[in-house]
């Protein structure tokens, strides 16, 4: 039978700092106002989650057995922040797609208003000369 | 029923076409004097503009290129703040001949259909492209016939003409990135009535089409996803009876 190894005290604390500087500089963003709440909560919480992970290495260690990671619980560390970061990307995209559709919007209404102001004025002067 | 009485408006695209839209213009106002014009200028930084308003149209200038489906759009939402009732779409390279445009604009006149599209392909008549993009046109234009329920032969001619109830779908939504194609698709959801019409048209004079031969497999993987997820994607505009 393969015991499942723990997760080394040393790997614990590095993964901890690392999160828990991860949740400071998030933190700092939304305090100084570059990094609007709705796109940080994401981040927040991916912070969080790691630091909890990396922290409590009994809960870790349980969690690799529930997912088969035998060899090196650890490596549910990565697979959580991959997962994270795939998910973060995604909601960019819906981000970025969304204010490309507003830009095309502004574009249009602009070009139209911009037309009209100058075929009002052409009509004017037309109307008293 | 008479194009007379109607207010007609032809809507011409054009980035970059310096020395073409002249012409294009021109030739509009020959073929139908009571037609007004307006050129959407996609971001040119030529003197597209320029050259438009000196010939009689009516200039729309977009601030950045937005490519052919948000300038078409522009136009089309032109069209329809401005009460027009009957509208033509012509491309401002001068591949399209608005001594044909008698032949679009029949079916609509006739209430016969929303849309009518002028097809190189419908009436034979010999439109040289290279092998692969035959093909591709020729894949394109079965897939979207089995959407539509009925032949369709050139699903990527922009030589349009439309009526009021068209023309407010399009200007409200219209697909940005392959608009004919998936226009298509668009107005049969829609239950609009498309027909589809044989027009010749002219090989580019001047500059090349925005489609290489290159790049024809490429778009037509991109275009036949596009129409895949257009299938099922919600619509801004409410479907009739729906």
């Amino acid at each position: 039978m393969i015991v499942a190894a723990g997760t080394p005290l040393k790997v614990s604390l590095a993964a901890t700092a690392a999160s828990v500087v991860l949740v400071l500089v998030v933190f700092e963003l939304i305090r100084s106002r570059r990094l609007r709440e709705r796109y940080a909560l994401l981040w927040l919480f991916t912070g969080v989650v790691l630091v909890v992970l990396s922290a409590w290495r009994g809960g870790l260690n349980t969690i690799a057995g529930w997912l088969g990671v035998r060899g090196y619980p650890p490596a549910v560390l990565f697979a959580v922040g991959l997962l994270f970061v795939i998910v973060v990307l995604l909601h960019y995209s819906t981000v970025i797609s969304r204010l490309s559709d507003q830009n095309v919007v502004l574009a249009q209404r602009l070009a139209l208003l911009e037309t009209r102001l100058s075929e009002t004025h052409v009509s004017e002067h037309e109307d008293r000369s | 029923m008479s194009a007379d009485r109607l207010k007609r408006i032809a809507i011409v695209p054009a980035y970059n076409e310096e020395r073409n839209v002249g012409r294009v213009v021109d030739e509009l106002h020959a073929f139908d004097p009571g037609l007004d014009v307006v050129v959407v200028s996609d971001g040119s930084w030529d003197g597209t503009a320029e050259v438009a308003a000196e010939h009689g149209a009516h200039v729309v200038r977009l601030p950045f290129n937005l490519g052919i489906g948000g300038a078409v759009q522009t136009g089309f939402q032109y069209a329809f703040q401005n009460g027009y009732e009957l509208v033509v779409r012509c491309d401002g390279d001068g591949q399209h001949i608005p001594a044909e445009l008698p032949k679009v604009l029949e079916p609509v006149l006739a209430g016969e259909a929303d849309i009518a599209v002028g097809s190189r392909f419908a009436g034979g008549d010999g439109y040289r492209s290279s092998a692969t993009r035959r093909i591709g046109i020729r894949l394109l234009a079965l897939v979207v016939s089995a959407i539509a329920k009925q032949r369709v032969t050139d699903t990527t001619s922009g030589f349009q003409a439309l009526n009021r109830k068209a023309l407010g779908l399009f200007a409200a939504d219209y697909p940005h990135d392959y608009p004919e194609v998936e226009g298509m698709v668009m107005l049969i959801k829609h239950r609009l009535r498309l027909r589809e019409v044989p027009v010749s048209m002219r090989e580019r004079e001047h500059g090349s089409s925005s489609i290489t031969a290159l790049h024809s497999i490429y778009y037509m993987a991109k275009v036949l996803v596009a129409l895949f997820v257009g299938l099922f994607r919600r619509s801004v505009v409410p479907t009739e009876g729906a």
